[in-house]
This record gives C-alpha cells, structure tokens and sequence, in this order.
C-alpha cells in the first residue's frame, strides 16, 4: 500500500517564538497524500485569533504523512462556513478537499464552525460546531484535525492526546537532572510533571488518563509512585528491597502490574491500588518483567529470559496458564499491546541491532518497522495507527514515531538532553 | 545550511538551559523531601587517589578495584573479578563494614530487562563475598539498570565500561 516512499518530506515545525522542547521532523510521508486547503478561519470577535486555528489544523494534518495541506499564501479565496465556494478555482490547484472555519468567544469559551468540502463531488460533507475552554484554542484546533482526519481516513484522529517521556540533563554546576514531563502529542506545551536528581523511568497512564505511575530512586532505591496530573498529588505504592518496576494499570484501573525482586529475583505482581494488597503471578528463577495487560484485564503479557533468552509470554490470571507468544529472533522484550488487542509492539533484536518490531496476532504475522539500531519503549497511539518509541540520533535519545505498518515517519528531536521512554495517552 | 542548523541548534540549546532552570517552578509539583542521598556522582571513595602520607590509620581498602566488569548480557564473574573479590573480602573480613553493591548494564536492550541484568550483576558479585565469608547483613544491593552509565556513548568500548558493578 505504501510501497513508494517520499523521503525528501523534511518539514520543520520549528516555531521560533515558542519554547517547545520537542520539534517534528516527517521524515517519511505516503506518495500521494491528500491535497488539503485549510482556510484561514474568520474569528468574529474582533482583535486577534488566540490561536492560529487553520496553521495547527494544517500541521496536524501534514504530520500524520496521510495528508499535503495547502499555504494560505497559495489560495485564491478565503470563504468561510456558509459563503459560496468556487470550487473550480481549488480544483484547478489539485485541492481534494477545502475546510472553511470561523471562531468565536462566548461566555463559556471558543466555538468554532468548521465545513469540510469534498472539491472533486462538490459536496459538504462535515459541518460542526467545536467547543473549548478560553485558553485552549490549540485543543479546539486540534479537535477539527481529528474530525477531519477522521472524516477522510475512517480512523481516529490523535491530534489531541498527549504524551510523557522523560528527560536527562545536566545542570549548569554539573548534576544531573531526570525529568518527567507532558507535551502535547506533537511535543508542544511540554511540561514538568516530576524532577529529581536520581533516575526516574518506566512512565505509564491510568486508564483514564488522570494519573501516571513511574519509577523513581529518590528514596536512594527504586519505588513506584503514582501521582495525579491535575493536582500533583503523589503516592508512594512500594517500597521493597530490591527492584520495584514496570509498573502497568490494568484496564480497569483498580490494579498496578509490576515487576518485584523482593523474594530473591523479578517476579510480577499484581496489586490492588486500594487495599494495597498483592498477588504474586509468576514463579520462575528467570527474569520476569514489564508486564502489560490484555485489554479484557484477564491476562499480562510479559518478558522473561526464562526459555534462556528474553521472549515475550502471556499468562492468564486466573488460571495462570502461561503461553510463550513470539518465537522469531533472539530477543524480544517490553511488550505494548493496542488497545483492541490485535497488535503487539516490541523491542526485537536482529542481527544485534535493536528494533521495534509489530506483531499482528490475528494473522500471527511479526514486521520490523524502524531501521535505526538502538530502539526502544514503543508505545501505541489510542487509535491503533502509530507507535512512538525512543531511538538514538546523532548521538542523543530522541523520540521517534512509525505507522504500524511502517509507512508513515516522524522524529520529535529535542534541543537539548536525552528524551526517552514516551507513553502515550489512551485517549 | 548545515551551518546554520547547527547555530540554530546550539542557540536552542542555550535558550533550553534558560528555559529550564526560569520555568523549573512553574508548572511542577516539585518532589517534596526529595532525598538526593549518597549516591550522587559516581566518586567511588574508596581509596583511589587516598596518597596521603601513611599515619597508621590507612584506608584498609585503599588501592582495591572496587568496580568490576562483566561480558555483555552476562552476571558470571571473570577470573580477575574473582581474584580482586578475593583481596575485598579479606579486608572486609577484618575490618567489616556496610556495602552497597550497585549494578549497572549497558544501554542495549530494554530498561527494566537491564535493571533486572543488573541486579543479577550485583547479586553475584554479593553471593562471592558471602561465600568468603562477609557477613550477608553487611551488603546491600541495588540495579540502576542503563540510568546511570559510567560513559555516555554508544561504543563498544563505553558499552564495556558500563556493564559494571561498583562496590560502596
């Protein structure tokens, strides 16, 4: 399907006024995108646009490799939802579909009216109404790229999730400084969420995207705290002697998944967030970690060396039948299946170079989607289409992100420091 | 262009620094009673360097290796580990002291797979002393995984240097 690559697409989202940390790079995009015209949109309110509605649209659209948007400065007209549309003159410049949009505020915030044309059919095809919260003009934005992505493609649009990575610097005096931080999925409005002078690692979302849970070795050794985004609140769930990690809420939210050493080696557990009790589920001298939950809560899937190389296994909670699930190559390790269970991603080592690998376990079928030798922590976009993962690029960690069936590419270099382990937010 | 990128580049990891340490408050929840315990850096103290002129009170360890290293994707110890264990656990014998066992991996492979490495790293080197005989209550173990790499690049030769376990 996408055989041909485009790989000359270098587009910069370098804004030079923000201070984002994370810039896009495409890097691969499909041979023929969509042709989009996004309409500057009319704000009817007099001064200026809190946010430059149909150059975020136009990113976003851009970004996802499915889709070419239009420059303003190439346009002939600026109609707005309801005025009369020329649709030669967009045909004429190979516009496949046109999206006209005004903006307003209103007591409660922004209301947006946006219009999808098709130019081919010469027909309306989406009017909504978009509502957001005064100061969230870019989620408003985002909001209709995913409509429209949605409406061309029939897949979900991940224009507004979110993700969290951590971070490692080194301070002007010297010391080092971990971080966990949240950005926008395009790395923009990157915030602090935790920073601490030792590790932190292995971030991951609730359920309902509310809290995270990561590890962090502030106490001197490795403990799981979760803590809430909105408040900052935190909570410190373990404290064994020996490794506490991986940490992976069960879909439910009501359980944490982890890897444990306290009884002598790594075993995984699972906990009950609210009476603090724990189960163990895996017995083995081996190494067992990085547990990750099916999406009905009735099994992990994990990685043990326990076959003498690390494999990834599924094992049933209940009855704690235990089945090994990838049998090509020599490694393969930290699990993440997509939320409707079909795809397994994976770190999966070939020819000593380490990649992210894609199982699909309906055909039982496993594809190598980077190319890039130090790959690691893949993460899966709520919609079941892209996968991020953290990678090396000239001679940092960065975060880089592949379509599931290797078509579509992009990096996320940051301007400085390390960037690892992304998570992305389930919805 | 190339140039010029890379200006952009380094002005941007400039502004970064500015960034981070004018918006470090603002939007975190900075972790409160953060505990920046012992181990920072990787100073080792145990005895490199200590030319001090000897007065009869002489670090007993001075002059042992105190970070001993492994083969990629392996916790068994090699023959001069072995031998330098040896010498640490006579001193340690004679006069006993807590240790802490801290095990590292190198940056391939997944994270929470190399902190399980090295705790298994760490684990073996504690096992040889307890079998010479240092007391098990006396050392403490603990993996920091790929986090904390002695050289931060991606060589053989670095790789070499972080598959380790120092001793504290």
């Amino acid at each position: 399907m996408f055989q041909r690559v485009a790989v000359g697409i270098v587009f910069l989202f370098v804004s030079l006024v923000s201070h984002a940390q994370l810039t896009i790079e495409i890097t691969q995009g499909i041979d023929r995108p969509t042709q989009i015209a996004v309409v500057p949109f009319r704000w009817d309110d007099g001064g200026s646009a809190p946010e430059n509605f149909a150059s975020v649209i136009s990113e976003d659209l851009r970004r996802s490799g499915l889709f070419n948007a239009m420059s303003a400065s190439n346009m002939l007209s600026f109609p707005y939802p309801g005025s009369t549309i020329s649709f030669r003159d967009w045909r004429i410049t190979d516009t496949e579909y046109l999206l006209t949009g005004t903006a307003r505020t209103t007591a409660d915030g922004i209301e947006a009216v946006i219009e999808l044309h098709n130019v081919i059919s010469q027909n309306l095809v989406m009017r909504k109404t978009v509502y957001g919260g005064h100061n969230n003009g870019r989620d408003v934005a985002h909001r209709i790229a995913d409509l429209v992505y949605e409406t061309v493609t029939g897949i979900p649009g991940i224009f507004g999730t979110k993700i969290i990575y951590v971070t490692d610097g080194t301070m002007m005096d010297g010391s080092k400084r971990y971080r966990l931080m949240l950005a926008d999925q395009d790395g923009a409005r990157e915030q602090i969420i935790t920073e601490s002078s030792q590790p932190l690692m292995s971030p991951t979302w609730s359920p309902d995207g509310t809290h995270v849970a990561y590890v962090s070795f502030e106490t001197g050794r490795p403990a799981i705290f979760t803590q809430e985004l909105g408040t900052g609140q935190r909570e410190q769930l373990t404290n064994f002697r020996g490794i506490n990690g991986a940490p992976s809420w069960s879909p439910d939210g009501t359980k944490m998944a982890m890897s444990l050493s306290k009884d002598g080696n790594p075993e995984i557990y699972v906990m009950d967030i609210a009476s603090k009790t724990f189960e163990r589920i895996t017995n083995h001298f081996a190494i067992d970690t990085e547990p990750n939950w099916t999406p009905d809560g009735e099994n992990l899937v994990f990685t043990s060396d326990r076959g003498g190389r690390p494999q990834i296994y599924q094992i049933n909670l209940d009855s704690k039948r235990l089945r090994r699930i990838t049998f090509e190559g020599d490694y393969n390790a930290r699990p993440r299946l997509s939320i409707d269970g079909r795809y397994l991603v994976m770190v999966h080592r070939r020819d000593g170079q380490y990649h992210i690998a894609v199982q699909d376990l309906e055909l039982d079928r496993l594809i190598i989607v980077t190319e890039t030798s130090l790959d690691e922590s893949p993460t899966i976009a709520p919609n079941s289409a892209m996968v991020m993962y953290a990678t090396k690029w000239q001679g940092r960690g960065i975060l880089s992100a592949v379509s599931l069936d290797a078509g579509i590419k992009y990096r996320l270099p940051a301007q400085a420091g390390d960037v690892r382990e992304p998570a992305w937010s389930p919805k | 262009m190339k140039i010029m990128f890379k200006y952009l580049a380094l002005s941007f990891l400039i502004s970064g620094f500015v960034a981070c340490s004018s918006t470090s408050t603002q939007d975190s929840n900075s972790t409160d009673g953060m505990n920046s315990s012992s181990s920072s850096a990787s100073t080792s103290g145990v005895g490199a360097g200590s030319t001090s002129v000897s007065d009869g009170n002489m670090d007993p360890e001075a002059g042992l290796e105190s970070t001993f290293y492994f083969e990629f994707d392996e916790s068994t110890l090699t023959a001069s580990t072995r031998a330098a264990l040896d010498a640490y656990a006579a001193v340690l014998r004679s006069s006993p002291r807590n240790i802490r066992l801290e095990g590292h991996a190198d940056e391939r492979g997944t994270r929470e797979y190399n902190i399980a490495l090295g705790e298994r790293r760490a684990k073996s080197v504690a096992d040889y002393l307890i079998a010479s005989g240092v007391s098990a209550s006396r050392i403490e173990t603990i993996s920091y995984g790929e986090e904390r790499p002695a050289v931060s690049a991606s060589t053989p030769s670095a790789w070499a240097q972080n598959r380790r376990v120092e001793l504290k």
